[in-house]
């Protein structure tokens, strides 16, 4: 093994050390050693990036690894493998597993998992409430020390406003930050699609936007009222992107993710592809009107970063009836390429705008260590190829989970090496 | 032989007029077997049918029965209660089981909307949509059309009232999507909560009945079924007969020559007052037999059957 790793020739943008620019960058240990031009070191492995852009490592704070309880969905192995190959350097892991990371040991287990078979950095984020039942608070003080950066019962909301506040006073002697599932779930009654004429057409129940927006109204209130950090997940609805924006503007403690297939994809999707199940997750694909507001949300930053929300199944879960489907699909593998090609080749965003969203701004809202490349931050880097061309076939992915609605989209763009800690965990094959 | 270019019949959206009436003047050919001291030409002979009914239905699935008979077909009627369904067996695996055996048709009812589109992906056979969930019911529109055409003489111009339930129901949805293709204009009523959002764009949407029914030619009332009330969609059915119900006072504001049609089974007394139900101007038993003859055209023309009149 070489002494370290020198980027060579590389547009590096790094947003936190207000750089873009063509840099090399000397990697020594797990660190980053020196970002600089032209630089030359003797005895460590030349790996030319030239033509490349050289980014800190991504962060994809929304995944859904299954593991411990559901590893016939995806583990730790698969998902952080199915991580690399997409471009992510680290994911957050939400605790809707088998048993609920709700204490200290799951969250202990899932470390020692991502230690042991974990392709890149792994961080859990524990539950608001006992079970995710929505009614006792989780011990956070255990999770925070076991290691968990966040408290979530992700997939379902926190129904109760009481509970809420509680887990938005509590949080806060920990510094973990409340990520919610926003949902009222007496309005949105688990219906399996966007309510709008689509779904009146499809004659398939639909959860209207409003479902969303009532419950992120709601979380707004409850941060004015503790003072403390909320993070909206997975933002889908028009209205709701109005409200975290009103309160940005009011200087709340607010910020907000949203996903590659609520930005790209409408309802229109569920019809298009004739009630397949790949359209399926929660929230729903929603109307036009609500995915031109995510766009201009990105624009302005009122949405803080692009999570995937990804969500493996088994094939069994996806295909069956589109009312009896799992909701859910994955995103490690698509999400990178798909920004590329979408969003920043016609112009919507610029790199240093996507590299924003997909890692500094990741690593500073939930104070993860990355999220830069200057000297002496971990040596976490992603390099992206903007020219290369890559088709979307699940029977490609590392992950177990094969249930995406963008198969077979030919994509301009895409991750082109994983450097975790110092090391290349995961390189594009050329020409292959 | 007339040619029909549609493998399956998911729904009525997929299909253009000249479909439409290739399948009611088939079906206007075919009634005629149906009135036959023997009520049964060759047509499907070594044909097989399966009528997987994952739905209680006793008219639909009695009349594709009929229909199938009469065409000479072979069939089988699965219904849920006696299958391997309650095992936790998946639709795709029952579909495939019976394809095993080769069928040339598989007819679903089904309470989950898309669940034929979802059986037409994976099985070889041609489906029929025998009704799923609230998304179509195409063989009780074309019904409905061959039926009015049947009383009315024509579909063009006229001025239909679908009144009720509009929200959890399949056959407003493929009359919605059958009436403007052959040139009628629908009126859909029925109460807000019950009114999804986005059909401004294909019909009138009212919430009084009056003013559906006012010179209507025909009125569709459609079934309030009694197992929504959970829901909380209205306060009672005898409001709910108050203000949507079909009286005999309400139907004289329509045309003279109106008809009045209910896919059934009926709610008397509660969408539909008996003395309309059963008065001068309610075809809903003319519907009935039309069905079969209805089916027996879609069965003719998706299995590609030759001489009709053996």
């Amino acid at each position: 093994m070489s002494e370290g790793l020198l980027l060579k020739g590389g547009r590096v943008i790094d947003p936190a050390q207000g750089l873009d620019a063509t840099r090399d960058v000397l990697i020594k240990g797990n660190r980053v050693a020196e970002v600089g031009a032209r630089l030359s070191v003797r005895g460590v492995e030349v790996v030319d990036v030239g033509g490349q852009i050289v980014c800190p490592g991504f962060i994809d704070t929304h995944v859904h690894l299954r593991e411990p309880g559901f590893e016939q969905k995806e583990t730790v192995a698969s998902g952080t493998r199915a991580a690399a190959a997409g471009g992510f350097t680290a994911v957050c892991a939400m605790p809707n597993t088998a048993p609920v990371n709700d204490s200290a040991s799951t969250t202990r287990f899932i470390l020692e998992q991502a230690e042991a078979e974990g392709v890149v950095r792994v961080y859990p984020i524990g539950a608001i409430t006992k079970g995710l039942r929505g009614e006792e608070l989780a011990e956070y003080g255990d999770l925070r020390e076991a290691g968990c950066v966040a408290v979530s019962d992700d997939g379902q909301p926190v129904a109760a406003a009481r509970v809420m506040r509680r887990a938005l006073e509590y949080a806060q002697a920990f510094g973990l930050t409340v990520i919610d599932h926003c949902e009222e779930p007496t309005l949105s009654e688990k219906a399996p699609m966007h309510e709008g004429a689509i779904s009146t057409l499809m004659g398939l129940r639909g959860q209207p936007a409003a479902a969303e927006a009532i419950m992120v109204e709601r979380d707004i209130q409850l941060a004015e009222l503790t003072g403390a950090r909320l993070h909206v997940a997975h933002v889908s609805a028009q209205a709701s992107v109005d409200a975290i924006r009103r309160a940005k503007a009011r200087g709340l403690r607010v910020t907000a993710e949203a996903t590659p297939h609520h930005l790209l994809l409408t309802d229109q999707a569920v019809k298009d592809s004739d009630y397949d199940t790949s359209t399926k997750m929660n929230p729903p694909l929603r109307s036009e009107t609500d995915r031109l507001a995510l766009i201009d949300g990105l624009r302005d930053g009122t949405i803080d970063n692009v999570a995937t929300d990804h969500a493996p199944h088994t094939i069994d879960d996806k295909r069956v009836e589109y009312d009896h489907a799992a909701f859910g699909i994955v995103g490690l593998e698509t999400a990178v390429a798909l920004m590329l090609d979408r969003l920043v080749r016609p112009g919507i965003i610029d790199l240093p705008r996507l590299v924003a969203l997909l890692s500094t701004n990741p690593a500073r809202l939930f104070g993860l260590p990355g999220g830069t490349l200057a000297p002496g931050a971990p040596a976490d880097v992603t390099v992206l190829d903007l020219d290369a061309n890559i088709k979307v076939d699940p029977a490609r992915f590392a992950s177990k989970g094969r249930s995406t609605p963008f198969v077979g989209w030919s994509l301009r763009g895409a991750a082109a090496m994983t450097i975790v800690g110092g090391t290349v965990v995961w390189r594009h094959s050329r020409g292959k | 032989m007339i040619r029909f270019p549609h493998r399956h019949l998911l729904g009525i959206e997929p299909l253009d007029a000249t479909h439409i009436q290739t399948i009611l003047d088939t079906a206007d050919t075919l009634r005629e077997v149906l009135e036959r001291p023997i009520k049964k030409v060759p047509t499907l002979r070594g044909k097989t049918i399966v009528n997987l009914f994952y739905e209680a239905s006793t008219r639909t699935r009695s009349s594709f029965e009929m229909a199938e008979k009469a065409l000479s077909a072979d069939t089988l009627s699965i219904a849920t209660a006696a299958s391997s369904v309650t095992k936790g067996e998946t639709l795709l695996d029952t579909a495939r089981n019976l394809e095993a055996m080769n069928p040339d048709m598989i007819v679903m009812r089904h309470a989950c909307a898309g669940a034929p589109n979802f059986l037409a992906k994976h099985c070889k056979s041609v489906i029929v949509n025998a009704g799923d969930g609230a998304h179509e019911h195409p063989t009780q529109a074309l019904l409905d059309a061959f039926t009015l055409r049947q009383k009315r003489g024509k579909l063009k111009g006229l001025r239909v009232a679908i009144v009720g339930d509009i929200l959890h129901s399949r056959v407003a949805r493929s009359n919605l999507w059958l009436l403007p293709k052959m040139g009628a204009q629908v009126v859909l009523c029925g109460p807000p909560t019950l009114m999804p959002p986005g059909l401004e764009r294909m019909a009138k949407v009212t919430h009084r009945i009056e003013e559906a029914i006012e010179g209507a030619d025909a009125i569709m009332m459609l079934r309030i079924q009694l197992e929504r009330m959970g829901g909380g969609f209205f306060p009672s059915l005898r409001e709910y007969h108050l203000r949507f119900g079909l009286t005999v006072e309400r139907l004289a504001r329509a045309k003279k020559e109106v008809v009045v049609m209910h896919p059934g089974p009926l709610n008397r007394g509660v969408e539909i007052a008996s003395e309309v139900a059963d008065g001068p101007a309610s075809v809903i038993l003319d519907q009935v037999t039309n069905g079969v003859a209805v089916r027996m055209a879609v069965l003719y023309l998706l299995l590609g059957g030759g001489e009709v009149t053996a």
